[in-house]
């Protein structure tokens, strides 16, 4: 048996390369669109690419849109792996920036370094409780976590409009919005730093702490016992319950951490680029596009990392094709197509029976 | 007590009205779930059905064929998610994800090549689902006013509930309804009985599109009357919350949809009051449901083989 690798066997076991492809296919779709609706592909992927790459600005732009995607994405990752599916990051992404606008605002002068922390911690703690309480309701009386979940992504969103209500933290103007946090608190590089760059007014060293927490977050689930832990539930409950770990404190444990990460998520959107909550009438979707990013980044750290960027990049540019009047909308069937090919990626793996050479033995 | 009998028989219109599009998309889950696959993506589905029906009603000036053509557009993208998660073993969280971004995606795209806008032009009366009993009522009494406001509604209204009823008949006392929860309890034991699994199931998603199409159609066919991007933001969640509220029965869906119709019939009600804030009123729906789980309902059973993809033995 000769155990030597072609290339076609590579590609149809590389899950990397099966999510290239199906990005390569999610452009080609999104061109055929195009094509029918008589819009120039090489004015509008032109105008993709052009809002990405072609300043420091714009890859400013796209990296400050892509940092709470990256974290979102993480938190989304991290259930993955630990067998709960974290549908619920949308609301507690949406408690995260809450806490962090009224810590922002209330305690706003507090120095940067005691501030930025704070407001840090109150959104990793607010996205935990978010999700802690689904484990518990789960723990307690079995009720099913989607469903929890989707209701508890309505009630943060009301929530969170209900709160920035308050006379404490409303605008004095007519913004339907709270105030803006303070200046202590904002995540923005020096202005200084931003003008000789050229980069956009909202750049922000958010990403470091994406950066930063992608790496924990891989140290976590591939390098501690309590990561161990939590995948082997997420593997098979009842061996791992054999082994003697509590199933339950684990779901828990997930949980929150799957909810602080969802949480930070949302603080760095608030202290980076938004500075104030406004009441919305619908939700922003933050939760959603985690999910997205944890399938592009195949639920690995680091290839969430790289799948924010993709996904903040294809927003941001998404956002100017306004200007050669293609729809928006051929974002999101690029991105739809990119996540059912990686949903049906095992077809990939039918390249192995192009080779010439006999299969060898019987399937 | 005039004022009081007024404001129930508002309530219960409200209901009524908001009822139909979630319960439709809850029959269709149910379709999906019980035959063991879980379908994330019927809110693409009914984003499709929502825009899909109002364009045609548009065109053909037919309400009822513009109907039936929103389940259809929901049924292709069912098909769509049963090609991938039956025939192809894709993971069905991520196929349905994907469903979720492609058809809103395509719908709005769709809308401004037809009409320039992300919004379609709105129906005319005579393209709109009709309302049922009209004028029948005699309103000038307290009572028939009572009446008037609950029986006057959309023919959509009429039509869920003998949809629940179908339902209902077909699960539980017809050969294919047994066949169908059986793969989702234990598919290799059909198997073996000679049941084509993979049929079942591609059958069932492919409905649970179609029901989610429809439902999407009732929202902006009956209650809105155009198509906007906002039409369809979370009711197909709700839909499948309601068909694990409801233990994943049509009846017991049935009754998780007229809860969530109903806390949005008091909503829309006590919105107009100011006395509470709009944005508290609102959040009801999914607090009153976690608690009635916790007091009435309890655990859910999940069909066992439910998320599991199957692979025919050799």
């Amino acid at each position: 048996m000769d155990n030597k690798r072609t290339l076609l066997d590579v590609i149809a076991d590389s899950k990397f390369i099966h999510t290239i492809l199906s990005i390569i296919i999610g452009f080609i779709v999104g061109a055929i669109f195009l094509v029918v609706m008589g819009i120039s592909v090489t004015d509008a992927y032109g105008t993709l690419l052009k809002s990405v790459f072609s300043s420091t600005k714009n890859i400013s732009y796209c990296i400050v849109y892509g940092t709470p995607y990256i974290v979102v994405g993480l938190s989304v990752a991290f259930s993955f792996r630990t067998g709960v599916f974290n549908i619920g990051a949308e609301g507690q992404f949406v408690m995260g920036s809450m806490a962090a606008c009224v810590v922002g605002i209330l305690f706003g002068s507090l120095p940067s370094i005691i501030l930025i922390p704070l407001c840090f911690l109150a959104a990793a703690a607010a996205g935990a409780l978010w999700g802690v309480i689904v484990g518990f309701l789960k723990n307690k009386w079995g009720i099913n976590e989607v469903l929890s979940m989707i209701m508890f992504n309505w009630t943060a969103f009301y929530l969170s409009n209900y709160i920035a209500d308050f006379p404490a933290i409303h605008n004095e103007g007519s913004a339907e919005a709270t105030r803006n946090v303070s200046e202590h608190a904002r995540t923005l590089l020096p202005a200084g730093l931003i003008e000789k760059f050229n980069l956009c007014p909202t750049a922000n060293w958010g990403i470091l702490v994406a950066i930063l927490l992608t790496i924990v977050i891989y140290f976590i689930i591939e390098k501690t016992t309590l990561g161990y832990e939590l995948k082997a539930v997420g593997f098979n409950k009842s061996a791992a319950e054999y082994g003697g770990i509590s199933v339950n404190r684990s779901i828990l444990t997930a949980l929150a951490i799957s909810g602080a990460l969802a949480g930070l998520g949302g603080s760095l959107q608030l202290l980076g680029m938004g500075g104030r909550i406004s009441i919305f009438t619908s939700q922003e979707g933050f939760g959603f596009a985690g999910i997205v990013v944890a399938l592009i980044g195949v639920s690995n750290p680091f290839g969430v990392l790289i799948a924010g960027l993709f996904y903040g990049a294809l927003t941001y540019s998404g956002g100017k094709l306004n200007l050669v009047k293609a729809p928006t909308q051929v974002v999101d069937i690029i991105v739809g197509t990119v996540v059912f090919f990686i949903a049906i990626s095992s077809i990939f793996g039918a390249v192995r029976y192009l080779k010439k050479s006999p299969q060898k033995g019987g399937r | 007590m005039n004022a009081l009998i007024n404001e129930l028989g508002v309530i219960i219109y409200a209901t009524l009205l908001y009822t139909p599009p979630l319960l439709f998309a809850a029959l269709g889950s149910c379709f999906s779930e019980v035959s063991g696959v879980v379908n994330i993506g019927m809110e693409g589905m009914m984003s499709a059905g929502a825009f899909a029906g109002c364009v045609v009603a548009f065109y053909t000036k037919n309400p009822w064929i513009g109907f039936l053509c929103g389940g259809l557009a929901g049924a292709l993208f069912g098909m769509l998610h049963a090609l991938a998660t039956v025939r192809l073993g894709a993971d069905q969280t991520i196929s349905g994800t994907a469903i979720n971004f492609l058809a809103p995606g395509i719908a709005i795209m769709t809308a401004k090549a037809l009409f320039n806008s992300t919004d379609t032009r709105p129906l005319e009366p005579g393209s709109k689902i009709p309302l049922l009993f009209k004028g029948t009522f005699d309103t000038s009494t307290v009572f028939g006013t009572f009446l008037k406001n609950v029986f006057t509604n959309y023919a959509t209204t009429y039509l869920v509930f003998l949809a629940v009823l179908l339902v209902w008949f077909i699960f539980y006392k017809t050969r294919f309804g047994l066949r169908m929860r059986a793969c989702g309890e234990h598919p290799q034991a059909c198997e073996t009985l000679g049941i084509n699994v993979l049929r079942i199931r591609f059958f069932c998603v492919t409905v649970s599109g179609f029901f989610a199409g429809l439902g999407g159609a009732c929202m902006t066919m009956a209650i809105t009357n155009q198509f906007r991007p906002i039409s369809i933001v979370g009711q197909g969640f709700i839909a499948i919350a309601a068909v694990i509220f409801g233990k994943f029965r049509p009846q017991g869906a049935m009754l998780g949809c007229l809860l969530f119709g109903f806390c949005t019939g008091l909503k829309v009600v006590l919105g107009n009051s100011n006395v509470v804030s709009a944005q508290l009123i609102s959040m009801i729906p999914y607090v009153v449901t976690v608690i009635v789980l916790i007091l009435f309902v309890g655990k859910s059973h999940v069909p066992a083989a439910n998320g599991k993809p199957f692979v025919k033995s050799k």
